[in-house]
């Protein structure tokens, strides 16, 4: 069993961030609640709805976004239309047969303006697959953004980056926490991004929770130190 | 079969552009010279057939291409946008033609007779369509083909069983309504020096339906529900995860696919005035649609009209094109019979490998590709 036994309740306009070793569960956590993978048992619950039956993009639609580890995005696509068919399935605009897509010059100006949020405007017209790997990563949260979806789910956005574009997309989770109206979960590996950012951490250990509370007294917490943190310290 | 990596790099195509053309066109225009210069001599050429060429072959060849512009662009939005291989294709081709022949036969050969049987076709198709996409377009895409070959295999041993309805192996043949019959004149003098007779009516009937099927198909792929066939196409898991139900999606997908095949084998039986398995029913037509596709370019629509126009055109003249060949060789040892008549198939088996081979995007693809480059 990959994740047992983690009951956690999330309230708007709060950063929650999920923190444990490599195969703690954390991604695998993310999965049972974006519908990716159904659990065994126990329920996924948005604004008291139970979405624990519904496929993974019904959980979207009732604001549940994700953004994935692995780039995942439509690789031949160019940047523009992997960031417009989010802003179309938000606008629910996919069911439209006689209409010519650019049509719709909104969605397309919608999408354009997550790009320039995210630094690439200026690759609108680029196709992932020839992306370097940090801008795929951008390009992966300007997904999330476009969705605006009442539930956000960073995992690990920064992973690979190089130093002088962790800002960027730091800057933009704090914004979507500072609007107030918006439940941010991020999984991160970065110790000093968690600090900074995380008005909670969720510790993951083998699959259960092993400590939930606020970053003080959480990161003090010696079974933490021992399971995650120590072993991040000893190796610095 | 992967139909992803074979896609031109993209382009800037978020303006839409202004005028007549591009309007019909769904803003998916040829953009390439050559492209577009090949397109407008083929549509032209089908356009003024019956005025350019005399003699029934001409006339048969080109109503026999513009069927197939339909059943292959209705087939590449299957396979080439929506990357869903089905082997059911000529299925709904047969439902058309058969929806056509039984109509005609059974109730009269009048226009209602055209209506009541090409609406009959059109809602078994789609009742079919959906069926075995909600029961197989969820699963993995090898388990759709194959029941998509089980579910034609059948209907194909049915439509030769039942034939107290489709006519079994001999099919079945009819009369045409009056307008479309070879004794009706239009006007009672020759028009540029052509009888304008119920073949040329019928004729340019299969041209302009041809015409209205295309261009809806291509709006279609041009739509924002085109689009997320595409996004499906390249990244199922994410299109889900953004919110598209790929299940939904992917069943419309070949519901619509399904009802041009349906109209293109409609156009078949009221062009051959027969409807027969082999005609339109068969396996080998399955596969003359796949290579049409591939050779044309997959996923790109314009890929149909020049695909069908040189397979069709390939199917009937490469014969009398070999026969030439192989009489003018005649006396030097083994070229005539390499050249034989006999073996086009072997030629045009070897062209697709070719061509395959050295344009993975097919014709358009390579076209689209020179210019750019």
């Amino acid at each position: 069993m990959a994740v047992n036994d983690v009951s956690c309740r999330f309230t708007p306009g709060t950063l929650t961030a999920i923190v444990g070793p490599n195969g703690a569960g954390k991604t695998t956590y993310f999965n049972l609640v974006s519908g990716q993978l159904r659990a065994s048992a126990g329920q996924v619950l948005v604004d008291g709805e139970d979405v624990t039956n519904l496929a993974p993009s019904a959980r979207t639609r009732r604001g549940l976004g994700r953004a994935f580890q692995l780039t995942n995005l439509f690789p031949q696509l160019t940047a523009l239309e992997n960031v417009r068919l989010a802003v179309q399935s938000r606008a629910d605009a996919g069911w439209s047969f006689f209409k010519v897509w650019n049509s719709r010059r909104d969605l397309i100006e919608k999408a354009e303006a997550v790009l320039e949020r995210v630094r690439l405007a200026d690759k609108r017209h680029v196709a992932p697959k020839t992306l370097s790997h940090g801008d795929q990563r951008k390009l992966e949260v300007a997904l999330l953004i476009a969705m605006e979806p009442k539930v956000f789910m960073f995992d690990e956005p920064t992973a690979g980056m190089s130093v002088d574009e962790v800002p960027t997309v730091l800057e933009l989770i704090h914004d979507i926490k500072q609007r107030g109206d918006a439940t941010v979960l991020l999984v991160e590996h970065k110790m000093d991004v968690v600090r900074s950012l995380a008005d909670r951490i969720v510790v993951l250990h083998n699959g259960t929770l092993v400590a939930d509370g606020d970053p003080a007294t959480v990161i003090a917490s010696p079974v933490v130190q021992e399971a995650y943190l120590g072993v991040e310290t000893t190796r610095d | 079969m992967t139909a992803t990596s074979v896609i031109p790099a993209p382009f800037d195509e978020s303006r839409s552009r202004a005028g007549f053309l591009s309007r019909a066109l769904s803003s998916d225009l040829p953009r390439s010279r050559a492209l577009s210069f090949i397109l407008i001599a083929i549509v032209l050429t089908l356009a003024l057939t019956p005025l350019l060429f005399s003699g029934s072959q001409p006339l048969s060849t080109a109503a026999k291409i513009c069927v197939f512009i339909v059943l292959v662009a209705s087939y590449d939005l299957l396979l080439g946008y929506s990357g869903i291989v089905s082997f059911a294709h000529t299925m709904f081709f047969g439902i058309g033609g058969y929806g056509i022949a039984i109509g005609l036969e059974k109730l009269g050969p009048d226009w209602s007779s055209v209506a009541i049987g090409l609406i009959a076709a059109l809602a078994l198709s789609a009742v079919l369509a959906i069926a075995i996409g909600l029961l197989s377009l969820r699963v993995r895409a090898i388990f759709f083909s194959m029941i998509t070959l089980a579910v034609a295999s059948a209907m194909a041993v049915l439509a030769s069983q039942m034939s107290g309805i489709t006519g079994g192996e001999d099919g079945l043949s009819f009369q045409l309504p009056y307008a479309l019959r070879p004794a009706f004149r239009v006007f009672s003098e020759p028009v540029f020096g052509v009888m304008i007779n119920g073949r040329i009516v019928a004729y340019y009937l299969v041209f302009f339906v041809t015409v209205g099927v295309f261009l809806l198909l291509l709006r279609i792929v041009n739509s924002p529900f085109g689009r997320v066939l595409q996004a499906i196409r390249e990244n199922e898991f994410r299109a889900e995860a953004l919110g598209y139900r790929v299940v939904a999606y992917r069943t419309a997908a070949s519901v619509i696919s399904a009802l041009a095949a349906t109209i293109a084998g409609g156009l078949l039986a009221l062009w051959l005035r027969y409807n027969g398995p082999d005609t339109t029913l068969s396996f080998a037509i399955m596969i003359d649609i796949l290579l049409m596709v591939v050779i044309g370019g997959m996923g790109t629509m314009y890929g149909a009209i020049i695909g069908a126009a040189l397979f069709v055109l390939a199917q009937s003249y490469l014969q009398v094109l070999m026969d030439a060949g192989s009489k003018a060789l005649a006396g030097i040892p083994l070229l005539p019979n390499l050249v034989h008549p006999d073996r086009w198939l072997l030629w045009l088996g070897a062209l697709f490998v070719i061509s395959v081979y050295a344009f993975p995007g097919g014709i358009v693809g390579r076209l689209r590709q020179g210019k750019q480059s």
